[in-house]
Order: structure tokens, then C-alpha cells, then sequence
């Protein structure tokens, strides 16, 4: 375990982590009209978020990283399920996605 | 060597195919985008030395998490071509939102340091002879047993909120109200009539004398038809 015998160190990943980050935040800016490509992009999220745990987690050689990266995940998938129950009942009910439509909720 | 070249392959199809996640014209070529960022994250992970994380992405990722989507895309009917009006509106502040955010993240991981103690302070040591997942499961189910459990927790609660969200009524079905059941009143279902003697009663259809409009509102089902009143309080506008 760890990044011992290569020349990929922690500040690789954290450079990718980042990368992911930002087009998750860019792709909720870009699609805003569109909630599951808004949940796709938190996902993309979490994704960077679980990344740099893990690559800290390999550098430091303390698993605290991973069993936390394990809980965001579930988060993460329970996110998505809850999400996407929500994104169904709503289409049910007025046959479109718009996030515009849904501050009528409002009352 | 041969880690730095898969290393840098997989995070560029990673940064690749996630910028196609979010710019992609079609939903469907998004969420197969998405999987192919999930599996290059997990050969990511197998870099970094956690096995047991890149399998648990590529299973619940690509397996539940992803297919949901895949599922939700192609079920609902939507038409995305409106729903991708105002992409040439959105796309200015998005990209300074997001050049601003990367160049503050660029300075952070420019002038990170670790701090002295970091490499000696473990919570989890990570064990030097044994795999991965052995690792994990150790500190998993001791240490952080009450992590794992809040886990479990947080999981159920989604099921039983995906259910209850999306659970629809059937109407066809009669179920017992039983709020209706114990409303009812002896003066509102049992009446008695005081025959003549002799008079005989109409075969089939007891002749019974209408009740007073003042004082009782009429009943809405027949004598008849007394047990097919199942579920009036679930007729709803969307009623299918």
C-alpha cells in the first residue's frame, strides 16, 4: 500500500481531484434546466471528494481515508436513489423535469 | 514506470469523460460517459493501493448507482431538447465560476504542507502485512463499527424513501378504511321497521321509508353494495 516504487505521488491525485471537482461544479452551472444531469454532477463530486480521501489516505498509510471514502459512497448511492425517487414522482405529476417548474412547490 | 503511464492514461480518460458527462447532447451517452469515469476512478484507487474501494466502486457505481440512472433516463419521456435552451445562456458564468474555483484549488495545492505530526499520527495504521481489504475489515467492524452501522442506517432510510415516494395507489383494489369503519354510527346502518302482521314484505327489496333530508344527509352507496366502498378517500385529481 501506499506510493512506494512510483513517481505518482499525492500531488497527482489531488491535481485530478480538483479537476473533477470543477467540472462537477461547471456541469450543475451548464445543465440547469436538466436535475439528472445536476445529479450526475454531484456525483462527479462526491467522485473527487473520494479521491482525494483515498489518495491522502495512501499517503499518510492510515485507512481512516478509506473507511470514510466507504461512507461517502453510501451517501452518495442513497443520494442518488432518493434523488431520482423524487425526480420520478415529479414527472409523474406534471410531465416535465424543468427545474423552473418545480418553484411552483412553492404555493 | 508502468504505474505512471496507467496513471496518467486513466485520470485523462477520467477528466475526459467527465467533461463529456456534463456537455453531452443526449442523457444517455451522459450516464455511459458517467460509467466510464467510475471504472477509470477505480483503476485510480488500485493505483493508490485500495482494492477494495475501486471494487466497491465498480460494483455499486456501475452496478446500482449508474444503471438507476440509465433506468430514470429511459423510462421518463422527456423532451430534452428543451430542456438544453439555455446552454449557450448558462455556459459564460459557468466557466468563470469554475476557471475562479480551479485557480483558488491550484492555490491551495500550491501551498500545502503537511503538518509535522501527520505522518506518525494514525487513527488506522495501515498494516504492513496484510492485504487491503483484510486491513479494512479489520478497523471496519472495530473501530468504526458505529460508522458502519450509521451506514446501514442511512441506507435503509433511502430504500424506505425511494419506496414510499414512488409506491402508487392501485384504485382497482378494495382495501379496508378503517377510519371509515369506526365513524360509522349504529343510527347510520341498523334500522328498525315495525311490520304488520300479515302484510307480508316485498320479496327482495325491503320497502323503507326515506329518511328525513333535515336531519341526516343522504347515504352515498346502496344497501346492496355495502362492502364496495373501499378507497373513496384516495380519489385524488390524478386519478388514472
Amino acid at each position: 500500500m501506499g506510493f512506494e516504487a512510483s513517481a505518482i505521488g499525492l500531488g497527482h491525485y489531488l491535481v485530478v481531484g480538483a479537476v473533477l471537482l470543477v467540472l462537477g461544479i461547471f456541469g450543475i452551472f451548464l445543465n440547469r434546466k436538466n436535475v439528472i444531469v445536476i445529479l450526475m454532477s454531484i456525483e462527479l463530486i462526491l467522485l473527487a471528494v473520494n479521491l482525494n480521501l483515498v489518495a491522502f489516505s495512501a499517503s499518510l498509510g492510515d485507512l481512516a481515508g478509506q473507511v470514510f471514502a466507504m461512507f461517502v459512497l453510501t451517501v452518495a448511492a442513497a443520494e442518488a436513489a432518493i434523488g431520482l425517487a423524487i425526480l420520478v414522482v415529479y414527472f409523474r405529476n406534471r410531465g416535465s423535469i424543468e427545474v423552473e417548474d418545480v418553484t411552483l412547490m412553492k404555493g | 514506470m508502468i504505474a505512471s503511464i496507467v496513471f496518467y492514461i486513466a485520470s485523462a480518460l477520467l477528466i475526459g469523460s467527465a467533461a463529456m458527462v456534463v456537455t453531452a447532447r443526449n442523457p444517455v451517452h451522459a450516464v455511459l460517459f458517467l460509467i466510464l469515469a467510475f471504472f477509470n476512478a477505480a483503476v485510480l484507487f488500485l493505483i493508490a493501493g485500495a482494492e477494495f474501494l475501486a471494487m466497491i466502486l465498480v460494483i455499486v457505481y456501475v452496478g446500482a448507482v449508474a444503471v438507476l440512472f440509465l433506468f430514470v433516463v429511459m423510462m421518463l419521456d422527456i423532451d430534452f431538447t428543451q430542456l438544453r435552451e439555455g446552454f449557450q445562456r448558462y455556459l459564460p458564468v459557468g466557466l468563470a465560476v469554475a476557471s475562479v474555483l480551479l485557480l483558488e484549488l491550484f492555490f491551495v495545492l500550491g501551498g500545502r504542507q503537511i503538518a509535522p505530526g501527520a505522518m506518525t499520527a494514525h487513527l488506522a495504521p495501515s498494516a504492513v502485512a496484510l492485504t487491503n481489504t483484510d486491513a479494512i475489515g479489520r478497523v471496519l467492524y472495530t473501530d468504526y463499527v458505529l460508522l458502519f452501522q450509521l451506514a446501514g442506517l442511512v441506507l435503509l432510510v433511502a430504500m424506505i424513501g425511494a419506496i414510499v415516494l414512488t409506491l402508487r395507489d392501485r384504485h382497482a383494489s378494495r382495501r379496508q378504511n378503517v377510519g371509515r369503519q369506526t365513524a360509522r354510527s349504529v343510527a347510520e346502518t341498523l334500522q328498525m321497521v315495525h311490520l304488520e302482521f300479515g302484510a307480508g314484505v316485498a320479496e327482495g327489496d325491503i320497502i323503507r321509508p326515506l329518511p328525513d333530508p333535515a336531519d341526516r344527509e343522504p347515504e352515498p352507496e346502496r344497501v346492496g353494495g355495502g362492502h364496495a366502498h373501499g378507497g373513496h378517500a384516495h380519489h385524488g385529481p390524478e386519478a388514472r
